[in-house]
């Protein structure tokens, strides 16, 4: 029993990890059609930025840590929401009209040079930060007990909150509307006075900073990350995003919550070298079952 | 027209000239350094290269190999087979290198062999400890560390004999090395009669391990062992510890660096962390001034740094004893001894050290290890 309640704090944790990287895929999904395999590479770029930061803060003589995270967090989504945006304004606005191939081919491009830049800039090495916080909360079950770290507390309360003001912002501001009016319809949306260039900014901007939360969540619990760790674990929300319905957000929060779960009772219940083929059969079935994910609309044809 | 083809040609003349002049005033013997100096295991990479520089630089101001100056050439196989064999097949043709230094990791070595051995050219790696490293029978292939079955023993042997447990967990990368490793440690442990009560593999380049540690707790487990490198062991250890285990953890040489602590976030995770290694290769008489002089150039010969030099010096001394042929040299190892800076090494017919020399070091809560007595 307390086995499994571990296991199920264990994929909590991680699916609402995969949850915020998997909103960026989503949405850029949303409003213009196009997987932006560069957003992997967005959260391992929040992941060196966290880094940086916390190692500034603490050469500033900052030792609380209350301080140390809401600081990481605020510069960390500020510079990676920058990236974001430059990602957008080089890679693929240029490329609005062409065939959605040539997006996807920029999209992949751009993913090498990220990896290439840090790995050029910031070196090939591992890198880690040191414990922030440590200590963890223990319940006891009969003979058993699950622990979480405090840290893990954090990561879930931070996940939820910022899903839930993403979906407040979608869902009741003005913003959010514009968002939604340029997804549904992008031409009805500009001729009724909607930037829509803008709007396509501001997506990938958002999309951005709910990785760099990723990435600060991340790297602090794990404290190790190097210049490919965007590749897994970007695949891992891209296909939570997709078993979710693309383009839907619910959808990939719901997507990467159950990945995580699966993922978590499938290795420790049956066997973590099958792990990850799990994950992609579950991605398969539910595909053929529901071929718009689980939340998705599918696909009107428009005459 | 003709004009320019005269041009060229005298060019060329002069060029080919300037070259064979260059050639006969400094001749130079190629000789290949591989290993990754890209991705997460560049740290061991670099070991590989400070160890083979210095080699190279301490013989060729003691005045060559037979009067020819040792030119290196970096080669980077970021521990990824393909690239592996695509720098050997750049280090035989274009750099006409006569003998290697590497690779890193067992599953570079081994394809990266074969180009070497249709090549005729000598390879001593100094890390590689796979048993098929040397078990498919190349003549030209030779290790100056040991081979994981004997790395297998000696940690199998400590965990039942020194520890008493009972109830063994063996997680594995599902790489060359650490499988092979974990395996082997199994299979001796298995013949003293324990079965391990896990055996699982776990994905290389992941950082959450959670999922099977909640596993091993689920079984009781009050030993890990785990086949596989830093980087991976790093977040293990960590989050084992995080979800309260108090089980002792266990590695290979694969954890054999400073790195370790840095990934795994802070020295109190790896307190109590043991590992199977070659015995103090710093503590070998012959090799006292060679560490002296790594220390003065501030860098501190940890983990392969030592190996990497004593494979050049056994490549050296091998092309010395025979007019700089590889294929005799090879021949001639497997007969004759060589002194190095890790003692005087004797190889078999297969390649490998006569004698192993693993021992088991412990870490301690300032992130250093030092050998268990």
């Amino acid at each position: 029993m307390d086995i499994v309640l571990q296991q199920l704090v264990n994929g909590l944790t991680l699916g609402s990890v995969y949850g915020l990287i998997a909103i960026g895929y989503t949405m850029v999904y949303g409003i213009i059609g196009m997987i932006n395999f560069a957003h992997g590479d967005v959260y391992m770029v929040s992941a060196y930025i966290t880094a940086i930061v916390v190692a500034l803060l603490s050469y500033f003589g900052i030792e609380s840590f209350p301080i140390i995270i809401v600081g990481t967090l605020f510069i960390t989504i500020a510079i990676t929401g920058a990236y974001g945006w430059a990602i957008e304004q080089i890679a693929y606005r240029p490329l609005r009209n062409s065939s959605r191939l040539a997006a996807l081919i920029s999209a992949i491009g751009m993913s090498l040079i990220l990896q290439n830049y840090v790995q050029i800039s910031q070196g090939a090495r591992q890198q880690g930060i040191p414990n922030l916080l440590s200590g963890a909360v223990r319940f006891d079950i009969g003979d058993g007990f699950v622990q979480i770290t405090y840290m893990k507390l954090i990561i879930l309360l931070v996940a939820f909150i910022s899903m839930g003001v993403l979906t407040y912002i979608i869902q009741k501001t003005k913003l959010g509307r514009m968002c939604r009016a340029t997804q549904q319809d992008p031409k009805m949306a500009s001729i009724l006075g909607i930037n829509t260039d803008r709007i396509i900014s501001i997506v990938f901007v958002i999309g951005a900073s709910m990785a760099a939360v990723a990435g600060v969540l991340i790297t602090m619990d794990y404290g190790a990350f190097d210049f490919y760790v965007g590749f897994i674990i970007g695949i891992k929300a891209f296909t939570a995003a997709v078993l979710g319905g693309i383009g839907s957000l619910p959808g990939a929060m719901l997507g990467g919550l159950i990945l995580g779960i699966s993922e978590s009772l499938f290795a420790g219940l049956i066997s973590s070298d099958y792990k990850d083929v799990f994950s992609f059969s579950l991605l398969v079935i539910i595909l053929i079952v529901r071929p718009s994910g689980l939340l998705g609309k599918p696909e009107v044809e428009k005459v | 027209m003709s004009h320019t083809i005269i041009k060229k040609s005298l060019l060329s003349i002069a060029v080919s000239g300037a070259i064979a002049v260059s050639s006969f005033a400094q001749a130079e013997l190629v000789i290949g350094v591989a290993g990754p100096h890209t991705g997460a295991y560049a740290a061991f990479g670099e070991q590989l290269w400070r160890g083979a520089a210095k080699a190279a630089e301490d013989i060729n101001s003691a005045g060559g190999v037979n009067g020819e100056m040792i030119k290196l050439i970096k080669a980077d196989d970021a521990c990824e087979p393909k690239q592996a064999v695509s720098i050997a097949n750049r280090l035989v043709d274009s750099d006409g290198a006569v003998a290697v230094v590497g690779h890193f990791c067992s599953s570079s070595t081994i394809p990266a062999s074969e180009i070497y051995a249709d090549a005729g050219v000598l390879m001593v790696t100094p890390a590689s400890t796979n048993p098929t490293v040397t078990d498919r029978g190349l003549e030209n292939v030779f290790r100056v560390c040991g081979r994981d079955d004997q790395q297998g023993d000696v940690a199998a042997s400590y965990i039942v004999g020194e520890l008493g447990a009972k109830r063994v967990a063996i997680l594995h990368d599902k790489d060359t090395y650490g499988k092979g490793l974990a395996d082997a440690t199994k299979k001796t442990l298995n013949s003293y009669g324990v079965e391990e009560v896990l055996y699982e593999g776990l994905t290389r380049g992941e950082k959450d391990f959670n999922a099977v540690i909640t596993k091993i707790r689920s079984v009781d487990a009050d030993v890990v062992y785990f086949g596989g490198l830093h980087s991976e062991a790093g977040p293990l250890v960590r989050q084992l510890r995080e979800q309260g285990s108090t089980a002792i953890f266990i590695s290979g040489d694969g954890i054999v660096s400073d790195e370790f602590v840095s990934v795994a976030g802070s020295p109190e995770y790896v307190d109590g962390v043991l590992m199977t290694f070659g015995a103090d290769p710093t503590a070998y008489p012959a090799g006292k001034a060679v560490v002296e002089g790594f220390r003065a150039n501030g860098w501190e010969p940890e983990g392969y740094t030592l190996y990497s030099y004593t494979a050049m010096q056994v490549i050296v001394e091998a092309l010395k004893q025979n007019d700089l042929d590889p294929i005799k040299g090879a021949e001639w190892l497997k007969s004759n001894s060589v002194s190095t800076a890790m003692g005087v090494k004797d190889f078999d017919s297969k390649g490998d050290l006569q004698v192993s020399d693993y021992v088991m070091y412990e870490w301690d809560n300032k992130g250093k290890y030092a050998q268990v007595n």
